[in-house]
């Protein structure tokens, strides 16, 4: 057992852990966040993706123990306070969701995106950034658009135009 | 009006919250307990000895439960009780839950779970449809035929013959949340389930039987899935059984949710084929005879595979007539996980037997696959019968196919391919129109009825409850709008409640495409009588109960408005029942499945796909490039939710039929059970190009507001994208080339070398 303490969507909070407690168990177990999923135990699906430290992480990867004192902590919980997000609004609008189970970490992965992409973002770049993040029911369309539309909401250029031919 | 509107899922502002509760996310009692199941190891054996002091005895552990212990029936199948819960002596597949630990957490109950030292003497396990052929190991004893016309003489007088066989892998489900179940035991014996699940009604059920207790001991609820895809219809059972179990002896309530890998290698899959065919054309190039032998590996247990199979042969037609035709299906009884329903039921695998026999002829024709295809299609003028004997009524195909064709330029595009190809010598490109037309209704006919709850509150808030379950597909939203459009209320007046045995008994699974179907009409029968009732208190003076309106959140009787608020007070406070129990019993089906005859569809939904895609010879790698649907879903309840279901279903088809390929070995052990080793598609592999249309008309039966099904159909619209790669393939050299599913780099590289690709 150890005790760290980490800063959780903006609260400082003074845990307890196991060394091997998994930062995802410890933000669903202990902190009882539980807009952070489990979908595939073992850091593929990217359900369970929150920020730690400005970085996306899948939090079913990362040791609570091995963290330093201090590090940031940011879950779908903590990405608005108040009214929705710009990205939050825009998977909700653009239909960028069905079951809902990967939504979370979509969104948390999505905002980090657009924050990487001062000068501008691309469709095909979208696609290639959410490659870490499995959705089974969308087939993806309408998470790509709602990505594109949270961008431009979010004040970042969007730089190729719908794709339709 | 909400209508036809395309408003977002009911659940978005949760969803993208991370607020919305999925089961694992209810909090639980500080004592609740957790389960895991311990595995057999061995695909087929008898037990000799089980030695489980160190699971007894691990931290965490309250109680170990083996098939001895259980309380009631050891039972965990939807009907042939065929199924135990845990292995009473015998074990039938490498995974096969043998004891069950309860423990302090997750964590503990798994790692108790290994300690186990199970001795199981292995008997020769059957894994393959090859083996289960040998020995002759069938379900029903052996093969069902059905058959119309006389096969054989018009196979001999047949002007061209092809014959060939595909075979074609199975798909796992991979919902992103896992099967997972909570139990809470009450008072007087009853027990509270909340469980993701598509059958809440077998759960309680099945419950039930395992408690020894009569249904309505026990209630279980669905507010939502993360997914559920079929996989979700039966296969839930055993988590929901042993926490019920496991609940009563211990008095606490139990929650389990499977690891993944778990959830892999124990729960069934989609059923995988192997489909030999013969098939024999005119001059004209018209379909005279087929012939099909449909091998369907199904596991060990029956779980659903019958209907699965017969479902299959009832696809083996698609969208053309066949005047003579014989479909023999081999239900094959497998040492491997019981396969189970997977979107399709059977549909998608006996629908690519068949699009596999068109694109063979076609080329053995030297015709172009789509003008073979069309000049086959069922008579849109004169309704011709489905082998099975139901006439093809409202065939659209024919139109919606040339519509897609002209608007994504299928003919320019093809020759632009071939030229392309002819100057490429290491990529290669292909294209290919299949189309959909799927059966809509349970095949076993009583299962298509529904209930439905609809509550109105004196404040004028709303209510509703039906039968159907929620898994992403917009069941409940499609359903509120039904509702909120029907009272003239506005949608935030309507309240979506989690699915309840204890509200709505006696349900079927929300399976066969047909929750808003059958959903939406239980709703709208509620609605009414409710409607009739206010109507009936307000049409006084000579006004009329059918003129009474209910729009813009008003109810208007002659003279008299009131908002409906004021409508639901006054009819309260003068003794109105303001709530209705709805009912909705699908018409005009019927069914005899051993003979194969009837009318076990109310109606067919169509679509059609052209995918584009470009192999590289060299590594057998390849890429969608560019897809256009045109698919009907009747008149939309909610165009964003069917384009969704649309979009969703051919990507999830596209990896069943290209990079979702399930290996067991030869041990039976399945050895892509975890994303790193089972690649469903990723935002990557989404194709470049996607265009999706809704085809312009309503359904030809009554249906609610004439829409039509959409969960199910968008699936086979996948299939194109195998016929794309065969066509890529074929781009290599003369022979036809035979390629199998799922169509991996491997197959598409070996096909291609096979074809004569040069190196």
């Amino acid at each position: 057992m150890s005790e760290i303490t980490l800063r959780i969507n903006g609260k400082q909070r003074r845990v307890t852990v196991e060394g091997r407690t998994l930062l995802v168990d410890l933000i669903r177990d202990q902190m009882n966040l539980t807009g952070t999923h489990v979908g595939c135990d073992t850091s593929q699906c990217g359900a369970c993706v929150v920020k730690l430290d400005g970085d996306t992480v899948k939090s079913c990867t990362v040791l609570t123990a091995t963290l330093p004192e201090g590090t940031e902590i940011t879950t779908i919980e903590g990405v608005s306070t108040g009214d929705l997000h710009p990205m939050q609004e825009a998977f909700s609008k653009c239909h960028g969701l069905q079951c809902g189970f990967c939504t979370p970490g979509l969104v948390v992965t999505a905002i980090d995106i657009v924050e990487r992409s001062p000068d501008g973002l691309s469709a095909s770049q979208v696609r290639k950034a959410l490659k870490g993040n499995l959705c089974r029911c969308t087939g993806y369309q309408n998470i790509v658009a709602s990505v594109l539309e949270g961008a431009r909401a979010m004040g970042v250029q969007v730089t190729e135009e719908k794709e339709t031919v | 009006m909400s209508m036809g509107k395309p408003l977002p899922h009911d659940s978005a502002p949760m969803h993208v919250t991370g607020a919305a509760r999925y089961i694992d996310d209810i909090p639980v009692p500080a004592d609740c307990l957790h389960l895991a199941f311990g595995l057999s190891h061995v695909a087929r054996g008898v037990i000799s000895s089980m030695d489980l002091t160190a699971v007894r005895t691990a931290p965490g552990v309250v109680r170990v439960i083996t098939a001895a212990d259980l309380p009631g029936v050891n039972d965990i199948s939807s009907a042939a009780h065929d199924e135990p819960l845990l292995a009473p002596g015998e074990v039938h597949y490498h995974g096969q839950p043998i004891f069950l630990v309860v423990a302090t957490s997750h964590r503990l109950a798994r790692e108790a779970a290994a300690k186990a030292e199970v001795v199981i003497d292995p008997k020769p396990a059957i894994l393959t449809i090859d083996d289960a052929v040998a020995v002759r190991s069938y379900f029903e004893g052996g093969p069902l035929t059905w058959k119309r016309g006389d096969v054989d003489p018009a196979m001999a007088k047949a002007d061209t013959i092809i014959e060939g066989k595909i075979e074609i892998g199975g798909q796992e489900h991979f919902y992103l949340e896992g099967q997972i179940s909570l139990a809470s035991p009450q008072d007087n014996g009853d027990m509270v389930l909340a469980t993701s699940t598509q059958h809440p009604t077998e759960i309680q059920h099945k419950v039930a039987e395992a408690l020894g207790t009569p249904f309505h001991a026990v209630r279980v609820e669905t507010r939502r899935m993360g997914g559920g895809f079929g996989g979700k219809e039966s296969q839930g059972n055993a988590l929901a059984i042993a926490c019920a179990v496991a609940a009563h002896l211990t008095g606490k309530p139990c929650k389990m949710r499977y690891d993944r890998d778990d959830d892999m290698i124990i729960t069934g899959k989609r059923h995988d084929f192997r489909i030999a065919y013969k098939a024999g054309v005119d001059a004209k190039g018209k379909l005279v005879a087929v012939e099909f032998d449909q091998y369907v590996r199904c596991g060990w247990s029956q779980d659903l595979s019958l209907p699965v199979a017969d479902r299959a042969m009832l696809h083996a037609d698609n969208a053309y007539f066949i005047p003579n035709i014989r479909i023999t299906s081999h239900r094959m009884k497998t040492n491997t996980c019981s396969a189970t329903a997977f979107r399709g039921f059977g549909g998608p695998q006996g629908m690519v037997g068949i699009e596999r026999v068109m694109d063979h002829m076609a080329h053995r024709l030297g015709m172009d696959p789509l003008e073979f295809r069309q000049a086959n299609f069922y008579k849109k003028s004169k309704p011709q019968e489905t082998p099975y004997g139901q006439p093809v009524k409202g065939f659209i195909l024919p139109d919606l196919v040339r519509q897609l064709a002209d608007t994504a330029n299928y003919k320019t595009r093809r020759d632009a391919i071939r030229t392309w190809n002819e100057k490429s010598p290491i990529l290669k490109k292909g294209i290919a129109l299949t189309p959909v037309k799927f059966g809509i209704s349970f095949t076993l006919t009583h299962l298509n009825q529904a209930g439905a709850l609809v509550n109105v509150y004196a404040d004028g808030s709303v209510t509703i409850n039906h039968g159907g379950t929620e898994m992403g597909q917009g069941l409940f939203q499609k359903v509120a709008q039904v509702a909120a459009g029907e009272f003239g209320i506005d949608m935030g007046r309507v309240r979506i409640t989690a699915t309840d045995t204890g509200k709505v008994p006696n349900t079927s699974a929300t399976a066969a495409s047909s929750g808003s179907d059958l959903n939406g009409m239980a709703v709208k029968n509620a609605v009414d009588q409710i409607k009739d009732r206010i109507a009936r208190f307000l049409a006084v003076d000579g006004v009329k109960p059918k003129d009474v309106l209910f729009a813009d959140g008003k109810v208007t009787a002659g003279n008299t408005v009131l908002s409906f608020e004021e409508a639901a007070k006054m009819a309260h406070e003068n003794r109105i029942s303001l709530s209705a129990t709805g009912f909705y019993a699908t018409p005009d089906i019927s069914w005899d499945r051993t003979i194969g005859k009837g009318h076990p569809f109310y109606y067919f939904a169509h679509g059609a796909a052209i995918t584009e895609v470009v192999i590289d010879t060299l590594t057998g790698e390849n890429k969608i490039l560019r897809v256009d649907i045109l698919h009907d879903v009747g008149q939309s309840l909610n165009p964003a939710v069917d384009v969704g279901q649309i979009e969703g279903g051919f990507v999830q088809g596209a990896g069943w039929l290209t990079t979702e390929e399930l290996v067991w070995d030869d041990k039976g052990v399945l050895r892509t059970h975890a994303p790193s080793t089972y690649k469903i598609p990723a935002c990557s592999d989404r194709p470049d190009v996607f265009n999706v249309a809704l085809w312009n008309g309503e359904n030809h039966v009554p249906t609610i507001y004439r829409s039509k099904a959409v969960g199910e159909p968008p699936l086979m619209l996948g299939i194109s994208a195998l016929m794309a790669l065969s066509d890529a393939v074929g781009a290599c050299g003369e022979a036809y080339p035979n390629l199998s599913a799922p169509a991996t780099p491997e197959r598409v590289y070996m096909a291609a070398k096979k074809v004569g690709a040069k190196r």
